[in-house]
């Protein structure tokens, strides 16, 4: 029933277009308090944005763990995305070259959902979320070494409709 | 954007029928101390044109490869026979050659040619083998591999491997670094006569033989995402056959032909299901909240092995398959280090080759399941999807050369080693099918 409540005032809020920010605090209190979890709520506008532009989530060898220091931005994604009930995210998972191929591939999908988790425990609607892994296959760095590989374990952010 | 770039996405898979064949090389990188010494007199031909394929060249570099034989050097031969009437004992006796083999090539009236040859043992001076064969112009590749194959099988008391093929996957940047072009391919089991049977600007990966030799399963992202499908190696013919949410990964063909082996994360979490390939039903067959992926089966069809982190890091596991797919007990295989994956089991069942780590290389392993005993086979790092030739003697992978994706073969007893280099792009993902049926 309180999630009904809650999606209802985000598809209100978002209608009107009025103070996107709002509603993203709003669902977020609300999802804490439902979850049980304690999330710092107050963050400064200018950090919000810094952290908005961070879309890449990177990950230790074979870990979906997500480091706390990305806690921040992932606090601001959520926010971003419960305000925006239009907006769909696609969190697309990779691993390093490293090991088997089909492992890699089932590896980004337990981060890409370690992420989804995240936000959804924030207060996105999981049909916001979509996760798909890619594995090893699309790497951003093509070295054979750890510089290149930490930054192929990663998540990215895909934002729709921008 | 990103849905109508889906779209189009979708839209550009090429299908290529062509017939390419690839630049290739093998480099033996490793020969075998004690390998048996053989002499292979160049067969007699005497056509008026050049021989349309080199049939010696061919049995020559397929006994080589198999790091069992050591073919003495054509300057070598002391003598060149053509018929085994002429074939003089003594003479090859003092070459310490065990064995002997001689043939010849005729051109039939119908265009098509004869190949005889003879195989002899030099010691007990008699004849091992002796056929003719009959072959098109277009086939005489293939008819030197199965004189290989029987040469191989007299003298070493096993089935050969050469007449069989290998699937890859093949990947080549377009212009801008970001493009990448996918193909799926077939080839002889030496590389040659390479045929791409699918094509595409997504990741193509994990192809899967038919135990029939006529199917390959495999994952292509065509649709932006992982979806299974199956592909007639001869006519083409593509059909998906799963589309869940999440993973549809990891096929492996059953020994009966009938089921697939795959991994769906479609109840949340990657586990092994076995799918109908007629039906599409599905028996789900792991429980876990870990990651259970890359199935094998064992030849009786009665077992599968298995990728899992359940205990931590990646490792192999064993579960027995009841009836009607009723899974069994689930019991730990690899122990010895901290990474073992993509599990490839021996065509006896007798000895699962994997991805195994040791310090920070990945190489490739093979555990003896009765002894429990784990050997290192390579020595290059980043080697993966180990595959057994169908006789068990090799197992092809891909590993990484010169900045490039190659692939790889070595003996079991990890003696002999050698590198297939195609000119074009990375190859990786090697899968060698089973016997021929056709």
């Amino acid at each position: 029933m309180r999630r009904l409540l809650e999606l209802l005032l985000i598809s209100a809020l978002s209608l009107t277009m009025a103070a996107c920010s709002t509603a993203g605090k709003k669902d977020e209190e609300a999802s804490a308090e439902a979850e049980g979890t304690a999330t710092e709520a107050g963050m400064l506008a200018g950090d919000s944005e810094e952290n908005l532009s961070k879309r890449v989530i990177y990950f230790e060898f074979d870990s979906s763990v997500v480091k706390s220091e990305y806690q921040d931005v992932l606090t601001a994604h959520a926010e971003y995305i419960a305000g925006h009930a239009d907006i769909t995210v696609v969190l697309e998972g990779h691993a390093d070259e490293r090991g088997s191929r089909e492992y890699n591939i089932a590896l980004g999908e337990r981060r890409a959902k370690a992420v989804q988790q995240l936000l959804t425990l924030q207060g996105v609607a999981q049909k916001q979320l979509q996760v798909i892994s890619f594995g090893e296959e699309r790497p951003v760095a093509l070295g054979h070494d750890e510089s290149a590989w930490s930054l192929n374990r990663r998540v990215e952010l895909l934002y729709s409709g921008e | 954007m990103l849905l109508l770039k889906k779209i189009i996405t979708a839209v550009v898979v090429y299908i290529f029928t062509s017939q390419v064949h690839a630049a290739l090389t093998i480099d033996i990188t490793q020969g075998v101390e004690g390998a048996l010494p053989i002499a292979i007199v160049p067969f007699v031909w005497e056509g008026n044109q050049d021989l349309p394929e080199d049939v010696t060249a061919v049995i020559r570099a397929d006994l080589q490869r198999s790091g069992r034989f050591a073919p003495v050097a054509d300057e070598d031969l002391v003598d060149r026979p053509t018929v085994g009437s002429k074939v003089n004992f003594q003479t090859w006796r003092v070459l310490n050659v065990d064995n002997l083999v001689v043939g010849k090539i005729v051109l039939l009236k119908d265009g098509n040619y004869q190949v005889q040859f003879q195989l002899f043992d030099i010691y007990k001076a008699i004849q091992l083998a002796g056929y003719s064969i009959k072959s098109s112009k277009k086939g005489l590749r293939r008819t030197a591999h199965r004189i290989s194959d029987i040469i191989y099988e007299k003298l070493m008391g096993v089935k050969g491997a050469f007449d069989t093929q290998i699937a890859y996957v093949t990947v080549i940047k377009k212009g801008e670094a970001k493009t990448k072009l996918y193909k799926l391919a077939v080839a002889d089991s030496d590389g040659h006569n390479e045929r791409i049977i699918y094509s595409s600007i997504q990741p193509v990966l994990s192809p899967s033989w038919s135990p029939d030799g006529r199917f390959i399963a495999y994952v292509a992202y065509a649709r932006g995402r992982p979806e299974l499908y199956i592909q007639n190696v001869y006519t083409r013919r593509t059909k998906r056959l799963t589309s869940y949410q999440g993973l549809n990964n990891a096929p492996a063909w059953s020994p009966n032909g009938k089921n697939l082996a795959v991994t769906l994360s479609k109840d949340g979490n990657p586990e092994i299901y076995i799918l109908d390939v007629e039906t599409s039903k599905l028996t789900r067959i792991t429980r876990n909240y870990a990651i259970d992926t890359e199935p094998a089966w064992f030849p009786d069809g009665k077992g599968l092995v298995f990728t899992s982190d359940r205990g931590g890091g990646p490792q192999i596991y064993q579960v027995d398959l009841g009836r009607r797919g009723a899974s069994g007990k689930v019991k730990r295989l690899s122990y010895e280090g901290s990474y073992n994956a993509r599990a490839s089991i021996s065509p006896d069942g007798k000895k699962v080759a994997m991805v195994h780590r040791v310090d920070d290389a990945f190489h490739i392993g093979v555990l003896d399941l009765k002894t429990e005993h784990m050997t290192v086979l390579t020595e290059s790092n980043l080697d993966e999807s180990p595959s057994f030739a169908p006789n068990g003697s090799m197992i092809i992978y891909a590993t990484e050369y010169d900045n490039k994706g190659v692939l790889s073969a070595v003996s079991v007893d990890g003696r002999a080693r050698q590198r297939l280099s195609f000119q074009k792009g990375d190859v990786r993902e090697p899968a060698w099918s089973p016997f021929k049926t056709r």
